[in-house]
């Protein structure tokens, strides 16, 4: 029987490394390789020796598909591809190809030369890994092999975020990644066709939430920030360099300009001028509004924000600045939290969701008191705000996806058990599919029942086709035809065909019965009787009287002669072939039966 | 694409038109400046009598000699184009487009602009690919795609180069000489070019050239009511670009050096030569406008500003139009005149290097393609040579494609395919009876297996057959092979017939039952059983006789 096998070696009931191994048609995919961003030990990769003891990655795997540039979806891959040994194809989107190596040297960097890690990737890995990757369009079909074959959807999670469908035969598999189901300010929403996937495989961050507009978060976001620049405030708002950084800045941008406020806001480090450039030449991949107008207004031209300096910090007065990386678990963002956390006229907005075990998560679950390195005690005296602008869907945008790609079941991951628990429930009430949410290393078997496709001779086809167009279309029609195998050829013609294709000859059966019949007429005239009678009897069937004195109902010769002893018995000789033999063996019978006397 | 509005807008078409995204962007950015060129000068009154073609046949030349002026029209409106536009569903290459379930069409790049693609028009068992304006040399635009070309039934082929004997690299060339030469002895160059296109190869050449050349003084203008946007829209586009060009993106830098030029103020571009132009112009300089033709546009200023000294110069790139028709109206001039055509296109030899590699069944092009051009008859190897020669097309003309549809794909329902009893007849080839219900909805067909109530087993059937008139839809399968005799008669032998004779016949045997008064001819491929109505005795004799045989 075949099947589709899921395992997720990652975001299995969890947020972080993605990592999802499916089998499908007898090709195994693995989808996303992220890392951890909790983790500083093992437990920060995908455990790659599940996928094969022994053997070699390259000989199981045949393909490795990144979904969008987030380290928690990309993190792992230069380990993988040039530590555990993978040399197969990477597929991802232009632009998650141009922006993902910039991320990992960059995370590069911070473990190795920030922590001081040892056997950690390098550089030239990086570059390494990133020449094994093949590029796709959207809604290109990419023929990963002869049978295997990708495509992918606009996501518009972040730049170059996509959805991809995974399809061998008639089986296919849809793994959304990351979503966003509502456009925001700089990129479209996600979209997918009907496609009826055996099984969508979706992210479920926000299972349980529903979130308010749009407007009214951006609002509060305004005025929040707002508020704290009046009273002489600074405002920290870490961020990814890529993402909700580029949708704030669009905010922020337009609300100073419209208030004409003169607080300087900052962005930190280089990589924020690349990653606006990246936006800017990769438009195509942003939102409607955006792309019309960036011929006169090039939206990710910034007039207010200005590239932050370390020694900015202590500068007095209020200002804005956004720094990485958005989860306050290292790095800029990090340092100056520190620096700020102490006053209480300071404020840090979590624009985005924080993964358990990172400074972020901590002061967003109300620990005001936080043990740093060297036993350090740190107190947060500054406001905390969150605001979720993280763009994954909500339940209504997952429910809204899985209506649109109508899949046969639907697997979570990326999200917390309980909060999955609940979102099974309700896709499982409301789309009577199936939902299953494994556990990392857990592996969710589908039986699936693929069609076979076989061609069909048009000749044959077309001929059932056209007795369909009766009006007794209603009745089921069968159709019979032969289906020559040779090799791994299939073709279904009709059973002349078939004959004559394996230059095979017919064989004729053909039956003759004498049906004695008390008669003393002369031939023709038992013929003349035959013939309205089968006429009478026989309303469905054509019934013929041929000029040589014999009928014939359908195929079917009747002929009458004379009993060479008994003047007063006719013999009809009734003769068919095989083809005909419900209806020959039915004539006889009702010969047998004689003529009605009526006639007589 | 420029006609598309007269088509969606005039003929009552209502369907969907598919186009790359590059295609749509740039497409509207032709027609913008077009539209803009043309209401610019508006006519007061329009001629058309002269259509009529006794009238015509007496006009002098060259109106007499235009063909089919009747289905000349009217320029359209730029409100027509954004509705054509609108219609247009933008796709990407190698999009498995479906069409009604029954064709699936494919765009793949042709490698001759941003965007431009060639088509697949394909069935399960079929392929058309349509190969319009390609190019196999490097320019901007991503390489063009010719794997996917192979295993065509019929490759249409048109858009080949307008100029097959100039080397494009070489008119480039000397385009950047020229262009220097006459900058050098203080005259001005004229470009006329389309707003997008060859213009940003020219720049990649002219900024890689100005600095060797002692250039870098000299101001290039480009004039167009789209140049911003067409220089903008070029940067954009670095999923539909060459390889290296992606990678500059990758860096990210802009893919096109223009964007340099402008920056250091080098290339500056105006909507038209009033306004902010006419305070900047600085001479000597070069100028890049439209339109080629220089039948309207701002190039038609130019002309006459600059025509008259034989210090300037007008250089010809595009190979729309006869520069020498073109150059009719401003004559006499003093102006240098230097034609260097830039066609990118296919030209003979790469056309037979193509289809060697694509090896398509069938050629399809249009006749002149088929003859060397008509000034150049000598020239035999300006035409398409093929094996089996290419299928001409004219004007209007409707052609029927030499392959006949044989095959079309039905699924077969995993049910039904395991009640399939497979034989083998020869080796590697099985065969199965299939009597199944066929489903058809969309175009795509798809066995299941029959109710079982309407497939009664003949046993059954037979008692009630007095009853009720037998179904003969029930179809009985063919049968095959033929009986060998002695086996035969020991199979009757065995099943209680005795008194058994054979008689050997000219073409087989007769088998006589004699106590059953039964009679059963048996020749190679055909066997008849003569009886009497003994209905249970003929059974038995056709369950014998089908013992041997092959059904299908």
């Amino acid at each position: 029987m075949p099947e589709i096998r899921v395992t997720p070696l990652g975001a299995g009931q969890d947020v972080g490394r993605s990592c999802i191994l499916v089998s499908i048609g007898g090709k195994n995919v693995m989808l996303d390789c992220g890392m951890h961003m909790g983790f500083n030990d093992d437990r920060r990769f995908p455990d790659f020796s599940y996928i094969t003891r022994n053997g070699r990655l390259t000989d199981f795997l045949d393909c490795v598909i990144i979904s969008h540039f987030h380290l928690d979806h990309c993190g792992a891959l230069p380990y993988f591809s040039e530590m555990v040994g993978y040399d197969g194809p990477i597929y991802m989107t232009h632009p998650t190809q141009a922006i993902c190596p910039i991320l990992l040297e960059d995370y590069r960097k911070i473990a190795v030369d920030k922590k001081g890690e040892a056997n950690f990737f390098t550089s030239q890995m990086i570059k390494d890994c990133m020449k094994k990757v093949v590029a796709v369009h959207l809604h290109q079909t990419v023929q990963v092999d002869d049978e295997l074959e990708i495509k992918a959807y606009y996501a518009g999670h972040v730049l170059g975020a996509a959805m991809f469908q995974i399809k061998v035969g008639s089986e296919s598999v849809v793994y959304t990644g990351d979503y966003n189901m509502t456009p925001d300010r700089h990129l479209g929403a996600a979209w997918i066709d009907k496609c009826r996937p055996n099984l969508l495989i979706t992210e479920s961050t926000y299972a349980t939430t529903i979130r308010d507009s749009k407007r009214c978060r951006e609002r509060d976001f305004l005025k929040k920030v707002h508020e704290a620049v009046e009273r002489g405030g600074k405002v920290l708002i870490p961020v990814f360099a890529l993402g909700r950084a580029q949708e704030l800045c669009i905010l922020l941008e337009t609300f100073w300009e419209r208030m004409n406020l003169k607080a300087p806001i900052y962005f930190s480090t280089g990589l924020t001028e690349k990653a606006n450039h990246y936006y800017k030449l990769f438009i195509t991949w942003t939102n409607q509004k955006i792309r019309k107008t960036f011929v006169q207004r090039n939206m990710f031209e910034f007039k207010h924000i200005k590239a932050f300096d370390r020694a900015f910090a202590d500068n007095p007065g209020p200002m804005v600045v956004f720094a990485t990386p958005g989860m306050l678990h290292a790095g800029q963002s990090l340092q100056i939290f520190r620096k700020w956390a102490g006053n209480e006229k300071n404020m840090v907005i979590m624009p985005g969701y924080c993964v358990q075990g990172t400074v972020g998560h901590k002061i967003l679950s109300g620990q005001r008191k936080l043990e740093m390195e060297g036993r350090q005690v740190l107190e947060v005296k500054m406001q905390v705000e969150y605001m979720s602008f993280s763009a994954h869907a909500d339940a209504k945008g997952i429910m809204q996806l899985v209506g649109q790609a109508e899949p046969e079941s639907v697997l979570l991951v990326h999200g917390e058990a309980k909060k999955m628990e609940f979102l099974k429930q309700k896709i499982e009430q409301e789309f009577r599919v199936s939902c299953y949410m494994p556990a990392n290393g857990e592996t969710v078997t589908l039986p699936t029942s693929p069609s076979i496709p076989v061609g069909i001779s048009l000749g044959l086809l077309k001929r059932e086709m056209a007795q369909g167009l009766l009006p007794d279309a209603k009745k089921p029609r069968l159709l019979h035809g032969t289906l020559i195998m040779k090799d791994s050829n299939f073709r279904l013609v009709s059973s002349e065909q078939a004959l004559k294709e394996l230059g095979l000859a017919e064989h004729q059966l053909r039956f003759t019965c004498r049906v004695h019949l008390h008669d003393p007429r002369k031939e023709q005239e038992t013929a003349v009787r035959v013939y309205s009678h089968l006429k009478s009897v026989l309303k469905e069937h054509c019934v013929q009287h041929l000029p040589d004195g014999s009928v014939t109902v359908e195929s079917i010769l009747i002929q009458a002669a004379a009993h060479s002893e008994d003047p007063g018995t006719k013999v009809l000789l009734v003769s068919w072939t095989y083809q005909d033999e419900e209806l020959g063996s039915h004539l006889t019978s009702l010969l047998k039966k004689g003529l009605p006397q009526a006639a007589s | 694409m420029m006609a598309l509005p007269y088509i969606t807008e005039h003929t009552g078409f209502t369907g969907t038109v598919y186009a790359t995204e590059p295609t749509v962007q740039i497409g509207r950015l032709l027609m913008e400046e077009l539209v803009n060129f043309i209401e610019r000068v508006p006519k007061a009154q329009s001629a058309s009598l002269w259509k009529n073609k006794d009238i015509q046949r007496l006009l002098p030349s060259p109106l007499k000699d235009a063909v089919e002026v009747s289905t000349w029209r009217r320029c359209y409106t730029m409100q027509e184009v954004n509705s054509a536009l609108s219609k247009i569903q933008l796709v990407g290459y190698s999009q498995k487009i479906e069409l009604f379930g029954a064709v699936q069409v494919t765009p793949l790049s042709s490698g001759y602009a941003l965007g431009s693609s060639n088509w697949i028009i394909q069935s399960h068992y079929e392929k058309v690919s349509y190969v319009s304006g390609s190019s196999l040399l490097t320019t901007h635009p991503q390489p063009m795609d010719q794997a996917s070309l192979k295993n065509s039934d019929v490759l249409v082929l048109t858009g080949l180069t307008q100029i097959p004997t100039a080397n494009p690299d070489g008119m480039v060339g000397e385009f950047c000489s020229n262009l220097a030469l006459t900058v050098r002895n203080g005259g001005n160059v004229l470009v006329p070019c389309y707003p997008s296109g060859v213009i940003y190869d020219l720049l990649e050449c002219l900024y890689q050239y100005i600095d060797s050349a002692g250039l870098s003084n000299i101001p290039f203008y480009f004039i167009s009511p789209v140049a911003n946007s067409s220089l903008e829209f070029s940067q954009i586009f670095a999923e539909w670009l060459c390889h290296n060009k992606q990678t500059k993106v990758y860096l990210p830098e802009p893919p096109f050096p223009h964007a340099e030029l402008i920056q250091t103020n080098k290339l500056k571009h105006y909507p038209s030569l009033h306004g902010d132009f006419s305070s900047d112009f600085r001479q000597p300089c070069v100028v890049f406008t439209g339109h080629p033709s220089l039948r309207f546009g701002d190039v038609v200023h130019f002309m006459e500003l600059w025509g008259k000294s034989s210090l300037n110069t007008v250089i010809f790139t595009e190979p729309d139009f006869s520069y020498l028709e073109a150059l009719a109206p401003y004559q006499p001039l003093a102006m240098k005149c230097i034609y260097c055509p830039i066609d990118t296109r296919l030209n003979f030899i790469q056309v037979s290097k193509l289809l060697k590699e694509v090896q398509p069944l069938h050629v399809v092009c249009p006749e002149q393609y088929t003859q060397p051009p008509p000034a150049q008859s000598h020239r035999m190897d300006l035409m398409i040579d093929c094996q089996p020669p290419a299928m001409s097309y004219r004007r209007a003309e409707v052609l029927a494609l030499p392959f006949k549809r044989r095959y079309e794909k039905i699924e077969i329902m995993p049910e039904l395919a395991d009640s399939l009893v497979p034989m083998e007849i020869k080796p590697g080839i099985s065969l199965a009876t299939v009597s199944a219900v066929l489903h058809t909805k969309d175009n795509k067909h798809v066995l299941q297996p029959p109710p079982r109530p309407t497939q009664p087993t003949g046993g059954k059937k037979r008692k009630r057959a007095s009853d009720d008139i037998p179904d003969c839809k029930v179809l009985k399968p063919l049968l095959s092979g033929s009986i060998p005799v002695e086996q035969f008669v020991q199979a009757l032998e065995k099943h209680g017939f005795s008194d058994i004779k054979v008689e050997d016949t000219a073409k087989g045997h007769i088998v006589l039952l004699q106590e059953a008064e039964t009679l059963i001819q048996i020749e190679e491929d055909s066997t008849h059983i003569i009886c009497d109505n003994d209905e249970m005795l003929r059974v038995r004799l056709r369950d014998l006789v089908l013992k041997f045989l092959q059904k299908f």
